[in-house]
């Protein structure tokens, strides 16, 4: 084993001894660090699901195309093979018979509807296009309407721009509190070192004087605020998954009155690995800042 | 070994701890340092250590210019070198044998070399059985030995030792003073700084005296004639 890697496997042995040398210390940290890192994980996996809730949702960032009431099979089969041909989205074609039927089966419509001396319903396509952005529906919209035998388009476009808008202000917010607490971790981590620091003086001064070099001292600060990055990291994915099983089913029986097969997707392993991963990066960049400032004294 | 050319050391409040201070030192030597309290060995001793730099002159240990380090090289020179403070800088919350891994540690001793070397330096200085005890269970002259154990175990070719016998009593003094010699003996170069003429050796040994940090070096001659001078 070369004298490189020693020196970190030893480094990191340090650091675990340093964690586990006060548990109580180690927990309170790791819990404070937890709860900062698990707001924004759960802010930002709600808009997730909001934005995923968006586009499943019936009515929803979809655009209805109603044919002239003219328009034969050979206009039907010409749009047809234009949304093929422009591959927009999910598509489906809804008969003027299919759209008098659920007309007479809504509750109070059927007396009004039997009384119509004809079906004053067109044929229509409702689309789902594949780029559920604002300007893109409206860019669509706009083409649609300019096929042949298109009688009308309707886009809710103020409703889409509305809920587009809040998801990025929603986005906005959490990356905003993300930041706060990436600073909140930092400030932990830095009290945390500086805090080692002060307990390892009289090691770190003695190992100085005895040819220990930067790296050597600053090692095992660094790993030590990795580490509890790490763990804040992992701590803060068991809070968030905690309260999403706990969400999860009333969730689903919300969706469920409204008519929508809607679960909320919690955290994937990948996400596991990220916030540790978020996590150590911030510990070590408080650790790194701590030692900076703290070691100082020592040179 | 050690050249110091010319050294002044002075502080930013203005004091001069050392003035125009020359000396030199060949391999093997052991040499003490005498001087009472405040005449500057302490100051020549940090600056042989590179804790502190010169305000002029120069310092060259083992072909380095001590003035002409980076930051970054200190570590490695004090590596070189074994050092012993003048209050042993013993760490108390780890074990004997503990103390005594760190140098090994820090130069990154494959774990069981380091273990045989460990255990060698502390049976060399008298303390073979004592690996599992905390210093604060040692007895000053021991403590003193383990210090010497830790500042041997990376086997360095310079011994730079601060007042190694304050506060032992006679027969501690002369155990210690008799590990150094031994160290000698197999080539190692040993600067003793000392304020007790008393703890000088009986053989005729080199004497270099600082007195308000001024140098002088005392011709060689008998411990009873040393110490009458440093009276």
């Amino acid at each position: 084993m070369s004298v490189w890697l020693a020196q970190h496997l030893a480094a990191i042995r340090d650091a675990c001894r340093r964690l586990a040398a006060a548990p109580l210390n180690s927990l309170l940290s790791l819990l404070v660090i937890g709860i900062a890192l698990t707001l924004p994980t759960a802010g930002w996996l709600m808009i997730d699901n909001l934005r995923a809730l968006s586009g499943d949702s019936p009515g929803v960032q979809q655009i209805s195309i109603f044919l002239g009431l003219e328009a034969g099979k050979r206009e039907i089969a010409e749009i047809e093979a234009r949304l093929q041909a422009g591959k927009v989205g999910k598509w489906r074609f809804v008969p003027r018979e299919e759209a008098l039927k659920r007309l007479q089966a809504a509750e109070g419509m059927a007396d009004i509807v039997a009384s119509l001396p004809r079906n004053p319903l067109p044929d229509a396509f409702v689309v789902t296009p594949a780029d559920s952005q604002p300007a893109e529906l409206e860019r669509l919209a706009k083409s649609f309407s300019g096929w042949p035998k298109v009688a009308h388009v309707q886009l809710d476009s103020a409703w889409v721009k509305r809920f587009d808008a809040l998801l990025r202000l929603g986005h906005l917010i959490v990356m905003l509190l993300g930041v706060l607490f990436a600073g909140a971790l930092v400030t932990i981590t830095f009290n945390t070192i500086r805090l080692q620091i002060l307990a390892q003086a009289a090691e770190i001064e003695v190992a100085r004087l005895i040819g220990a070099t930067d790296s050597y001292i600053q090692r095992p600060l660094h790993y030590f605020g990795m580490l509890q990055g790490a763990l804040g990291g992992l701590c803060a994915a068991l809070l968030v998954g905690i309260g999403f099983h706990l969400l999860t089913p009333l969730v689903a029986e919300l969706a469920q009155l409204y008519g929508a097969n809607f679960a909320l997707q919690g955290l994937l392993a990948l996400h596991v690995a990220a916030l540790a991963a978020i996590g150590a990066t911030l510990g070590w960049l408080g650790a790194k800042i701590s030692v900076l400032i703290h070691l100082r004294r020592f040179a | 070994m050690i050249t110091a050319s010319d050294v002044t050391k002075r502080y930013p409040e203005g004091r001069e701890a050392l003035r125009h201070v020359s000396f030199e030192i060949t391999a093997g030597e052991m040499v003490f340092l005498t001087g009472h309290s405040g005449a500057g060995k302490s100051t020549l001793f940090k600056l042989l250590a590179a804790i502190e730099r010169p305000t002029s002159g120069s310092i060259v240990i083992s072909g380095q210019n001590l003035a002409a380090l980076s930051r970054s090289a200190v570590p490695y020179l004090r590596r070189k070198l074994g050092l012993l403070f003048q209050d042993r800088k013993l760490l108390f919350d780890r074990t004997v044998l503990d103390n005594v891994l760190l140098p090994l540690a820090i130069v990154g001793h494959p774990p069981r070399d380091a273990l045989r070397r460990a255990q060698a330096a502390l049976a060399k200085v008298g303390l073979p059985n004592r690996e599992r005890t905390l210093p604060i269970a040692l007895s000053g002259g021991e403590q003193q030995r383990l210090a010497i154990a830790r500042a041997v175990v990376n086997r360095p070719a310079i011994i730079l030792a601060d007042e190694p016998t304050a506060n032992l009593d006679a027969a501690s003094a002369r155990e210690i003073l008799e590990i150094f010699h031994a160290f000698q003996q197999v080539g190692v170069t040993v600067l003793i700084a000392t304020h007790d003429p008393a703890s000088l050796p009986a053989q005729r040994p080199r004497v270099l005296r600082l007195d308000h940090g001024e140098m002088t070096e005392l011709p060689p001659t008998s411990d009873a004639a040393v110490a009458g001078v440093l009276a």
